[in-house]
């Protein structure tokens, strides 16, 4: 076997054992949770007879081993459980949520990862000279300002002012792309703005620690333009470090937001799973937390395989 | 007559230094360098390092490495001063008319690019050949420098291929745009003996068959002498001598000149073992973990009590695997090692203190085998205190004893490893291990980072402390040389076994197996003519053959 594949599967299976082991943790976790679930959904008047039948139907009296792989099981058959709280089934209110939170974080990315990168190359070029530091200050003044008052700040001046945007970023399936795109443009802003910084700084530094290579020189020697040497000689070399940081700007796009579905009032995951946790919710709470770590690993390990993709030594194998 | 090709006049090049605590300042590296290179000729430029000889080369180019300046002189190149050429003239100059060979091509060539892109890249940036011209001339190239498969060796990534063959890629990679001059940088230096006369008979067939002009740069006199029509002798970044190789190498004029071709005078009268072995090595085999193949087979060696065993060999050989199984950091897979009569146990955790302190090490890098953040003081003084209990004024008193035996002076006792040159440093090394007090230290290439007047100068000190400390040395080297001016033994190693052992005369007499004919008639020596003489040789034996 080619050992890149031998490589990735490895990392697929431990990728697949950590999901188990966070399942594990959260199960455990929301088992720890003070209060009890019959309680919060019958209240301080319900009768004994009362929370002692719900907590049977709950199946809150099996022994926690036993729930535990009755949960997963059910997991693993796509089934999430119900929601205590109004019956409904998790999974279908959940995969509306999660594909709003999808799409927020995915239109982010697009504007965020190509402008960093672009501008990390930038700052290379121009290093040390104003383009560099305006960039820098710029952006790490960006992501040193709490994001729901960069929310509320674009909010004003760009929705309210100018009438470009609307306040609020309500969506439905009602909505054509373009207007749902309308809708989010000042969230994708904000976003932009917070995670910026981050991969912007990583792709400079991977990219300025590469340049000091004895192999930059002999690009420089063969007289290529600065931007050549840049993109085509010292980038290659920077992938893995800058992918990293990417995946993991990424995840918290797709976990971190709920300051922004809130400032903006977007149907999101993390709206969500607050609302559950306020309610004690279990079961949806347990739901979500699976869904945000499987985001995490999963986008932790495709960094991984990119980076082993991009090591020419373990790509062509003496 | 018509301008030379290259001309250079009264060079002047400076840098900025930054001593801590104090404000930078200017410090010239190169002054009042001039010299003028026709057309096919290649001039040797040869120095040790400060003598700024990389600097001049790369100034053909008007490139200054690392914040370097040139700022005084003239630099002409095919009739225009290049350091009056704006950014454009410059990237039209680097890669197209002068291109540059660097010392180690395995950091000189990209990792995440195919060879080929690498090796004709110039040439259609600069619009010297098209894509599929350029390609041709590359498989030539390779095909030239005796590359294997020349037609695909161009698809493989550099860590596919070995050292020495990168190297001469960088030379193709060098000639592929057809630049009118070359600069080449120490090119043959990092490579084992028996792979550099091949690379340079590549390189000086090159230069012939291409009429190209060189500027051929190296510490290694004897190397010079075989590519070179002209030389200048370079100290301190000042001009000592410039002339036609043969008045150089035959008639020196300047007392430096006659130093550097004589280096290696130190005569060393061989020992006879007499029965009294420090260390034995019985039968050892081992293997890193989790490999499958053994780095070392069946080794048996012995050194007896203040003599020196000198173990050679070419890089890969097994030389270092052999150091850290007798220092236990590699427990051996079969065989023993038995010190001063008493079997030792095969992992460190096993040793004892004074198992541990009997046996010392000095490294090749001395500048990382010691912490930055320590004076000299306290490093030599850390083995006083750990095997000895010595502390304050006693510690500082042996301290001064060692800085004293290593021909240091007490002056150094509370300077750092920064402040001290190369020579320096491994002199410190030497003291620390001397301060154990031990009965035998294994010196682990411990000059080939340094330059021949000083790696001599450490060579003699050693032998000094031999006589008077009566300390057996265990010396790794892939250098003859070193080997001749102060082994008593020799064990010669290839690809982890032992080829040849014995005394010194019985090593180095005939008859020779192959593998050590190969090895000593591979290292330059210091005479017009050598290599011509040993590659006609080596084409005769192989057609009787």
């Amino acid at each position: 076997m080619h050992p890149v594949v031998k490589l990735v599967v490895q990392r697929v299976a431990l990728g697949l054992l950590l999901l188990l082991a966070a399942s594990v943790l959260i199960f455990a976790g929301t088992m720890i949770l003070p209060g009890d679930v019959a309680q919060s959904i019958l209240g301080q008047s319900a009768t004994p007879e009362a929370l002692a039948n719900l907590r049977a139907e709950l199946g809150l009296n099996e022994p926690p081993v036993t729930r535990y792989f009755n949960w997963l099981f059910g997991v693993l058959q796509g089934d999430l459980g119900t929601a205590l709280t109004n019956g409904q089934d998790i999974a279908t209110s959940m995969g509306r949520r999660l594909s709003n939170t999808l799409f927020l974080a995915f239109w982010a990315a697009v504007v965020a990862v190509p402008l960093a990168i672009f501008l990390g190359l930038l700052s290379v070029l121009y290093r040390d000279r104003w383009p560099d530091k305006l960039i820098s200050a710029v952006s790490l003044a960006s992501i040193s300002i709490p994001e729901f008052l960069i929310g509320y700040v674009l909010m004003y001046f760009v929705a309210v002012q100018l009438g470009w945007f609307s306040t609020v970023a309500m969506i439905n399936d009602s909505m054509s792309v373009l207007e749902k795109l309308n809708a989010i443009a000042l969230p994708v802003a904000v976003l932009t703005l917070v995670v910026l910084a981050h991969m912007m700084r990583m792709t400079r530094a991977a990219i300025l620690n590469v340049m000091q290579s004895a192999y930059i020189e002999t690009a420089e020697l063969k007289g290529l333009s600065a931007f050549r040497v840049i993109f085509r000689h010292a980038f290659p070399n920077a992938i893995a470090p800058v992918v990293n940081v990417v995946m993991l700007n990424l995840a918290y796009l797709v976990v971190g937001v709920v300051v922004i579905e809130v400032v903006f009032v977007y149907p999101g995951m993390g709206q969500y799973l607050v609302d559950h946790v306020s309610k004690r919710d279990v079961p949806v709470v347990q739901a979500c937390g699976l869904v945000f770590a499987a985001v995490y690993i999963g986008l932790n390990m495709v960094a991984d395989i990119v980076a082993i993709l991009a090591n020419p030594r373990l790509r062509h194998p003496k | 007559m018509a301008d030379p090709l290259l001309k250079v006049r009264d060079l002047k090049i400076e840098a900025t230094a930054y001593p801590p605590g104090e404000p930078p300042q200017d410090i010239t590296i190169v002054e009042g360098v001039s010299f003028a290179l026709e057309k096919g000729r290649v001039l040797g430029l040869i120095g040790e390092s400060g003598a700024g000889k990389s600097t001049i080369g790369l100034s053909a180019m008007a490139y200054g490495r690392g914040g370097v300046r040139i700022t005084g002189g003239e630099v002409w190149v095919n009739g225009r001063d290049v350091l009056k050429l704006g950014t454009a003239g410059l990237r039209r100059l680097r890669g197209a008319e002068v291109s540059y060979v660097a010392q180690s091509a395995a950091a000189a060539f990209n990792p995440a690019r195919k060879i080929m892109d690498q090796v004709i890249e110039a040439t259609i940036i600069h619009g010297r050949a098209s894509r599929q011209a350029a390609h041709a001339r590359a498989v030539a190239l390779f095909s030239k420098l005796s590359l294997p498969e020349p037609e695909t060796f161009g698809d493989r990534y550099p860590h596919q291929v070995s050292g020495g063959q990168l190297q001469r890629a960088m030379t193709a990679l060098a000639l592929c745009p057809e630049p009118e001059l070359v600069i080449f940088d120490e090119p043959t230096t990092a490579l084992d003996v028996t792979t550099q006369i091949d690379v340079l008979a590549a390189i000086k067939d090159a230069i012939r068959d291409t009429g190209v002009a060189a500027l051929y740069i190296t510490h290694d006199l004897a190397v010079v002498a075989q590519v070179s029509d002209d030389i200048m002798v370079l100290q301190g970044g000042h001009q000592v001598e410039y002339g036609t190789a043969e008045q150089i190498i035959n008639a020196p004029r300047e007392d430096y000149t006659r130093a550097l071709v004589s280096v290696r005078s130190i005569r060393h009268e061989e020992k006879q073992p007499g029965g009294d072995p420090v260390l034995e090595v019985s039968n050892v085999t081992a293997r890193y973990k989790g490999t499958k193949f053994d780095v070392l087979h069946d080794v048996s060696v012995a050194l007896d009590a203040g003599q020196t065993l000198a173990v050679v060999g070419e890089s890969g050989s097994g030389k270092s695997t052999l150091a850290r199984v007798i220092t236990g950091l590699l427990p051996p897979a079969h065989g023993q090692i038995a010190f001063a009569g008493r079997r030792l146990s095969p992992d460190l955790a096993g040793r004892t203190r004074d198992d541990l302190r009997e046996v010392q090490m000095i490294y090749q890098m001395a500048d990382v085998a010691m912490n930055p953040r320590q004076t000299v003081g306290t490093i030599i003084g850390r083995p006083l205190q750990f095997y000895f209990g010595h502390r304050g004024a006693e510690k500082r008193r042996r301290v001064t004893e060692l800085l004293e035996k290593i021909e240091l002076g007490t002056g150094y006792i509370d300077r750092y490893p920064a402040e001290l040159s190369g020579g320096q440093k491994q002199r410190v090394c030497i003291a620390r291990a001397l301060a154990a007090e031990p009965r035998m230290i294994i010196c682990d290439e411990v000059t080939s980072a340094l330059d021949p007047l000083v790696a001599d100068g450490i060579l003699k000190l050693l032998l000094d402390l031999q006589k008077i400390e009566n300390v057996a040395y265990l010396f790794i080297t892939h250098d003859l040389a070193t080997v001749r001016a102060i082994a008593d033994s020799i064990a010669v190693m290839y690809q982890g076994r032992v080829v040849r052992y014995g005394t010194k005369s019985q090593v180095l007499s005939p008859p020779f197996d192959d593998y050590t004919d190969l090895l000593l008639s591979s290292v330059p020596e210091m005479k017009l003519g050598w290599l011509e003489e040993v590659i006609a040789h080596r084409k005769m034996e192989s057609a009787g053959h």
